[in-house]
């Protein structure tokens, strides 16, 4: 799982099935001291998420499949499936 | 999955089997200020995006799954809907 800000969100209309139901939002990923690393992508919402908040993001089908709740949903791969309050990191003040 | 925009279109006349009928259209992934990230990418078509389309495709195995040929082929990237809007907030 990595860990990521949702940065906006994203409306689709035309989409493929699998994507029906599911709102998108575009996550940008952090390093574990919150400082942006990588480019953007864009996951599934499994928990109600929103802009601003830090979330936790799986990037594997499987894990994915399994935040929505369909398994025959195949071409889905990033989904958000927590919101995280708080990263403690030892000596890290 | 990435945001990207359509910026061409890939002609391909000898190409294998499983990619029979799909539509190959170059992508510019995008972050969320519309900005480039990173270098084009080539991706088949399932939800008739055009170019200049605002898209968002899947990369891996997931895009091979979404080809209506059958999921066994060496596709590694999808285009699965047009985006509408992007609403970006500000946040610090």
């Amino acid at each position: 799982m990595i860990i990521g800000k949702v940065v906006a969100n994203v409306v689709s209309t035309e989409k493929h099935p699998h994507y029906i139901g599911h709102k998108l939002l575009m996550v940008q990923v952090l390093d574990a001291y919150g400082a942006p690393k990588g480019k953007p992508l864009l996951a599934v919402d499994g928990v109600q998420a929103g802009i601003g908040d830090t979330v936790l993001v799986v990037d594997e089908g499987g894990s994915a499949r399994s935040v929505v709740g369909d398994e025959k949903a195949v071409t889905i791969r990033t989904a958000i499936c927590g919101i995280i309050d708080r990263i403690d990191i030892e000596g890290n003040t | 999955m990435k945001l990207g925009k359509v910026i061409g279109r890939v002609v391909c006349t000898k190409k294998l089997p499983c990619f029979d009928g799909l539509k190959l259209l170059l992508v510019q992934p995008l972050d969320h200020l519309r900005m480039e990230a990173g270098p084009p990418i080539v991706a088949f078509d399932t939800v008739k995006a055009g170019e200049g389309d605002l898209v968002f495709f899947e990369s891996g195995k997931e895009a091979a799954q979404a080809n209506p040929n059958g999921w066994f082929n060496p596709a590694d990237a999808a285009i699965l809907g047009i985006v509408d809007a992007v609403n970006a907030e500000e946040v610090s």
